[in-house]
């Protein structure tokens, strides 16, 4: 190997680096709010580069009728326990159409779009909204009702979550994989290595959502609330912080960030319905080197794990993958060498 | 006789219906759910009773199957050779997987099982030996002579037989001293250290016993299928062997069986029937499963054989221990001599110092008190002394040793024993078996002999001795009580029970009265003073003033973490200091 074989393996490490880094990131952030390990966050980034994908052929993407189904499931839930918790039914259809309203208009909107062939931006726009409003209907339908369930209970539920959206993906989609096209295709040469215009658009995105991550987290009101769901959520709730809603905001943040990672990779590699599963897992693989608490843990982290793959699969390629999931083994010896106790009270 | 009703019907099925007139189809059919049964058994234990969740069971499968497929079509050794093989594989790597993960929390283990299943299905998938995603062909049928058992109905009773003695292990097992342990792992280790016991190794175990089941029928399936290929134990087949533990009843023995049978014949079912609704071809009952499984965590956590145990619930234990020898005894300090010397001991939490060398001792005989106002350091100092804290400096010396640097389950061992402030206990254990597991450091029998019940002769030494003290705290009647189902004042007593049934040498109260009735503190205070005159070592942290003036010897005042001042309850009570310290003084 020489050194541009070598750089070019690490710029596409690191390209791949930078997705992996932002699904570890909204592992972690769905994690320390909710101690949901949310397995299917990869089937968001599926999702998000299907739908652009159906909509660059002009055909309504399958997405937005699972999102109409899910919609409604969400709001007879919300009808039903609203009106059994308070005995109001005019304020539980009231919140039931609430719920309702937002994913009705994505998919009006989407309907109508759909044969319209609008820009290739506008129907990325459409497509993030979309897959986003999975976010918070997913945590409403599956786990809102249990967030008081330990973290074990909660990852055989993320388990059966992710089970039951690979499926509808393969329903709704087909078995048939796409390649989207380049959001920018001029070239640069640096040096030995070219950079094309997706790997610019893949590194900038990624930056910019960690600043605007870290910003949210750090400056703003909403974001101090959801961090103080995440150290105690009694002690939130006295505060007057509904679990319910950060922990809707938050899985509409970990949805934004898997259908953002959808858009980047959809011109890089043909997705399929089950591709988003192995792609999750990576920033996954990345998260548990942060400890999932950290967040410059899990860039880092994605960053190694990206590199990995890339020289993994330049040495041997058939075994890219066992490389990327056997490098957890060590990391958690590490961890638990480190940490070195043991949890204490549940 | 009740609780062995299952084994027995189960047992005298099988052969009935290997012999009758039944389609090969259900047969084969049977033979599959035995083998799914056999892994999802192991996770009954791992998941149900010990509270860890592994997705990777799938890879275990894979381990015994490829061993023995490679072996035998490769080496050409016999299917009874590789058996032990491909259980000796299986367990280095479990051993790897569990050392790693299972010191950190509990969330770790599933993600290095998902992590670990996903990266052996890509290398059985791409191995030229293994044959990559094609697998190996051609196996042999398990023979014995020149008898074929290895398909049809032979088959059927060799894996339900297998399936059967697994199942009556695992009862056996969880039904013993080393159960009670593992059966303590899901609610926290701080209780079951202070048994004495050490909750990783029995993590790792049952972590190994799932591994090896596993490993079994893989072993079973290669040889019954005649090929492996590495799609039978990637990461979906290990979620529906979780599936299957999870529908069934997780912590049911027999629920493994239901949920086995079950998930098969659905999944069957499902894969005819989704794609003619549907109209094309593809893995749709994947969405049935996903949606299932969260149904079933919500309205059904504890499966489905939950509602059937609940229909026969379990008969009282037969009392068959009263010809039983009684325990030995260890060697206690002299009434008098020091038990517990606490040498400037301290503790700091970053810049806070909670306990600022604090030093006194405890005599032989002594019930010594330790008092102070909320915050005090109480609490701190009582886990300081018990291990379960780590010192910033000082020394604990016991009986003559020095315990500072053991964990709390060596200090255990040495015979100091405690309870907790707020009760720790398992609720759906019987008041007797919950006693029994402080007498853990009494016996010695482990696993093996707990599977084979050739750890009978202790048990029942071990059973007396719990109902032993259960009397002797005035319990005596609700031996057979659920525990979660006693009344406050009932769980502490029987908190103590537990902590007199390991023979200490010095027993720590910690809160005892806190949150009793009036006549709960009576009988509370009965018990300390028959303890007293038994001339047992008592350090006790409480709050109530009449009960520690009543029973204590000796008092130590602790406020903001530093010795206020010691002496009899006489002296205590008439000293300033400790007057302002409680009730504050005027200006």
């Amino acid at each position: 190997m020489d050194s541009t074989i070598a750089s070019i393996l690490l710029l596409d490490g690191l390209t791949s680096g930078a997705v992996y880094a932002l699904l570890g990131l909204a592992t972690v952030l769905v994690f320390t709010v909710t101690r949901v390990i949310f397995i299917p966050q990869g089937e968001f980034v599926a999702y998000g580069a299907l739908t652009l994908a159906m909509l660059q052929s002009g055909k309504t993407p399958g997405t937005v009728w699972l999102l109409m189904c899910l919609a409604v499931v969400a709001s007879v839930m919300e009808l039903v326990e609203r009106w059994r918790h308070h005995g109001n039914p005019v304020r539980a259809l009231q919140s039931a159409l609430k719920t309702l309203l937002i994913p009705a208009v994505v998919a009006v909107v989407s309907i109508w779009a759909a044969p319209q062939q609008f820009a290739l931006w506008v129907q990325a726009l459409l497509s993030v909204a979309i897959v986003t409003t999975f976010g918070p209907l997913v945590y409403r339908v599956a786990y809102q009702s249990l967030e008081a369930a330990t973290p074990l209970v909660l990852l055989i539920v993320s388990v059966g979550v992710h089970f039951a959206m690979t499926g509808l993906g393969l329903l709704f989609f087909g078995a048939e994989g796409f390649r989207n096209p380049s959001f920018w295709d001029d070239r640069f040469a640096l040096g030995p290595v070219t950079l094309t215009g997706q790997t610019v658009i893949i590194f900038g995105v990624s930056l910019s959502l960690i600043v605007l991550l870290w910003l949210y987290f750090e400056k703003s009101l909403r974001g101090k609330a959801l961090r103080a769901t995440a150290v105690n959520r009694t002690g939130a709730r006295l505060m007057g912080i509904s679990t319910h809603a950060s922990g809707q905001l938050t899985f509409l943040m970990a949805a934004l960030i898997g259908a953002l990672s959808g858009l980047l990779i959809g011109p890089t590699t043909t997705v399929f319905y089950d591709s988003g599963f192995l792609i999750g897992l990576k920033g996954f693989v990345a998260a548990v080197v942060a400890g999932l608490s950290s967040y410059p843990g899990a860039l880092l982290g994605a960053l190694f794990v990206g590199i990995v793959e890339a020289f993994g699969a330049f040495w041997a390629s058939a075994f890219k993958e066992v490389i990327v999931f056997t490098l957890i083994l060590p990391i958690l010896l590490v961890r638990s060498l480190r940490s070195g106790h043991s949890d204490e009270e549940h | 006789m009740k609780q062995h009703l299952p084994v027995l019907l189960l047992s005298l099925s099988v052969p009935i219906i290997a012999l009758l007139p039944l389609p090969d189809f259900w047969i084969a059919q049977l033979n599959y759910i035995g083998l799914y049964a056999l892994v999802s058994l192991g996770l009954v234990l791992l998941t149900g009773v010990g509270g860890l969740t592994s997705f990777g069971q799938a890879a275990f499968v894979g381990i015994g199957a490829y061993t023995t497929a490679w072996l035998t079509l490769n080496l050409g050794l016999s299917p009874w050779i590789t058996l032990f093989i491909g259980l000796g594989l299986t367990a280095v790597s479990a051993l790897v997987v569990g050392l790693i993960t299972l010191r950190m929390s509990g969330h770790y283990l599933p993600l290095a099982t998902i992590a670990w299943g996903l990266s052996l299905y890509y290398l059985m998938g791409n191995l030229d030996a293994l044959g990559k995603y094609d697998g190996l062909l051609g196996l042999k049928s398990l023979s014995v002579g020149d008898i074929d058992i290895g398909q049809g109905r032979l088959f059927f009773v060799l894996c339900w037989a297998l399936l059967i003695a697994g199942a009556v292990a695992l009862i056996n097992l969880l039904d013993s001293r080393p159960g009670r342990a593992i059966r303590s792992l899901k609610g926290g280790t701080q209780m079951a250290e202070a048994m004495g016991i050490s909750t990783f190794r029995y993590k790792v175990t049952i972590f190994l016993i799932a591994a090896l089941f596993a490993a079994v029928a893989g072993w079973l399936l290669a040889h019954f299928q005649r090929t492996v290929n590495p799609s039978a134990f990637g990461l979906k087949m290990g979620i529906e062997y979780l599936f299957m533990a999870v529908v069934g009843g997780v912590g049911h023995v027999w629920g493994a069986v239901v949920g086995a049978a079950l998930v098969k014949l659905l999944d069957d079912y499902l894969q005819v029937a989704l794609p003619a609704i549907i109209g094309t071809s593809g893995s749709y009952e994947v969405i049935v499963f996903g949606v299932a499984l969260v149904l079933v965590l919500k309205y059904l956590p504890d499966g489905l054989w939950s509602v059937v145990a609940r229909k026969f619930p379990r008969p009282p234990r037969a009392l068959n221990w009263l010809e039983a020898e009684d325990l030995p005894v260890r060697s206690k300090p002299a009434p008098g001599e020091p038990v517990l010397v606490v040498d400037n001991i301290r503790k700091q939490f970053g810049g806070l110092t909670a306990v600022n060398d604090i030093s006194f001792d405890i005599a032989a005989g002594q019930i010594v008190g330790l008092i102070g106002p909320n915050g005090a350091g109480k609490s701190t100092t009582f886990n300081l002394i018990t291990g379960v804290l780590s010192k910033t400096s000082g020394r604990v010396t016991f009986c003559g040793q020095d315990v500072s640097q053991l964990p709390s389950r060596e200090i255990a061992r040495q015979g100091m024993s405690r309870t907790f402030q707020h009760v720790k206990m398992i609720a759906d254990m019987t008041v007797l078996e919950n006693v029994a597991m402080g007498a853990y450091t009494r016996g010695h029998k482990g696993v093996l002999s707990a599977m084979l019940r050739t750890n009978q002769v202790e048990e029942q030494r071990l059973m007396k001795e719990a109902q032993r003290q259960l009397e002797r705290i005035g319990m005596g009647v609700s031996l057979h009580e659920q525990a979660g189902n006693l009344a406050m004042g009932s769980q502490r007593l029987m908190e103590i029970a537990r902590a007199l049934c390991s023979d200490p040498a010095l027993l720590l109260l910690d809160e005892p009265a806190a949150g009793l009735r009036h006549k709960e503190k009576q009988a509370l205070a009965q018990v300390l003073r028959q303890l007293q005159r038994e001339g047992m070592s008592i350090l006790l942290v409480e709050h109530d003033m009449d009960l520690v003036m009543e029973v204590c010897d000796q008092l130590v005042v602790m406020e903001f973490g530093t010795l206020l001042t010691r002496g009899t309850p006489a002296e205590v009570q008439a000293n300033p200091a400790v007057r302002a310290a409680y009730l504050g003084t005027e200006h």
